[in-house]
């Protein structure tokens, strides 16, 4: 499963693909929701890594649109809670994930995304 | 037998059958929970704080298992597929993924607070073709590079593992040193034949508190310790803390309302939705 928290916090990682090789687009994706425990610090301790406009474009593309474009100076408890939602309640489980940049494909089945590059693709 | 790592590629060695075969293994199960706690104790994390862990080398879940019952938010990474195949089954709530650490990590800088691995980095110590990323040294060296930037500062990444001579130490510290990290080696039961387990246990920044952690002394007494995993379990499921599953009738739901809401491309409902998830243990 690939849960936003996780699609927001990963990048391209081909040989030489080192800029505009985030967000990885999300491509034909299937979307399952799963509740997980509501934890108010960890979405505060997680914010400062997350790039907003990507997080809400990503969850705006699985339909979902509880996150303004742009992050808000103030979080109230409603928004904590559709943080919540949008980075670990909804997963990924078929699609795949574009790199912006080099366009290499990650395909995601069965909830797996394949991060294996081929020979020429190592760094 | 040789040691697994000395036979086959890992994707090869951990297959369909040896997967489930080493996933239902109880003796394997515990000596696998044990070396969790263990790292999770090295990782010296404050129990207040909220965080999001990394398992390199997760395999079918025993030790994001651990993760998921000590409150964990995790994603782990493997590169054997039937091993990731039976962490579905077992529903684990870590992100799952394919991936060769050997060819490194594309994780933002700081994603993680955290990093286990657990009787893994062996294997990088093989060489699988004769391609020059494929060498152990160049493998290392990409994997600690990468992994170093993936984790925030201050913060620490500790790995169990069976290093088969003080060479193949000598040779993984050194790497990780290069990529940026402190920290050492932590044994314990250094002078049981049958408990020593060795620890690599880096630091990122002062690693949260500047010491290297001692290593356990003594003989361990198994029996001791699979009592306090059991006392574990107990406590667990008396609290129950187990997260709920939302019924399907909640997710479509939430679905029609993003369909409501005028946006196009709400996923159809896939065969996974509101799937049960079946408990663990
Ligand atoms: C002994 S199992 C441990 C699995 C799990 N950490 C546990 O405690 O049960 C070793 C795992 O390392 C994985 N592994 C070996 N080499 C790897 C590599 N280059 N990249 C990712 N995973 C690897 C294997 O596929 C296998 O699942
Ligand atoms: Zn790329």
């Amino acid at each position: 499963m690939v849960r936003l928290i996780t699609h927001n916090l990963l990048a391209c990682h081909v040989k030489g693909c080192t800029s505009n090789n985030f967000p990885l687009a999300l491509k034909d994706v299937q979307i399952e929701l799963q509740e997980a425990e509501f934890n108010p610090e960890f979405v505060t301790n997680i914010l400062p890594r997350l790039e907003w406009s990507a997080l809400a474009d990503a969850a705006r593309q699985v339909g979902d649109t509880s996150l303004p474009a742009e992050q808000p100076e103030m979080m109230d408890d409603d928004l904590l809670r559709n943080l919540h939602h949008v980075l670990l309640e909804i997963h990924i489980v078929e699609g795949a994930m574009v790199c912006p940049n080099c366009k290499h494909i990650y395909p995601i089945s069965n909830g797996i995304p394949n991060m294996l590059l081929a020979e020429h693709e190592i760094g | 037998m040789s040691r697994p790592e000395l036979q086959a590629p890992p994707e090869f060695y951990y297959g369909d059958t040896e997967a489930k075969k080493y996933t239902t293994n109880t003796r394997n199960q515990q000596i696998q929970a044990d070396m969790t706690y263990r790292a999770l104790e090295l990782l010296n994390i404050p129990s207040s704080q909220p965080v999001f862990l990394l398992d390199i080398g997760c395999g079918s879940g025993l030790s994001g298992e651990i993760l998921d019952e000590e409150g964990y938010v995790w994603a782990g990474v493997d590169i054997a597929p039937s091993m990731l195949q039976v962490a579905l089954e077992r529903e684990v709530d870590g992100d799952l993924f394919l991936q060769d650490i050997g060819q490194g990590f594309g994780f933002r800088p700081g994603s993680f607070d955290g990093a286990i691995s657990i009787s893994v980095l062996q294997w990088l110590l093989n060489a699988e073709t004769s391609h020059p990323t494929s060498s152990p040294p160049y493998r290392l060296n990409r994997f600690f590079t990468t992994l170093y930037s993936a984790l925030r500062n201050p913060s620490r990444a500790v790995f169990q593992f069976y290093p088969s001579s003080d060479d193949q130490i000598q040779l993984i510290t050194s790497i990780a040193q290069k990529a940026g990290f402190g920290g050492g080696v932590v044994v314990d039961y250094p002078n049981s034949k049958k408990a020593k387990k060795v620890f690599l246990c880096l630091f990122v920044g002062s690693g949260g508190g500047q010491q290297l952690p001692k290593g356990l002394e003594g003989e361990e007494d198994d029996h001791v310790r699979f009592e306090r995993r059991r006392e574990k379990e107990k406590r667990r499921d008396r609290t129950g803390k187990r997260k709920g599953v939302k019924d399907k009738a909640w997710i479509l739901k939430k679905k029609e309302l993003y369909r409501q809401r005028g946006k196009e491309g709400v996923p159809r409902d896939s065969k996974y939705t509101g799937r049960k998830r079946k408990s663990i243990f």
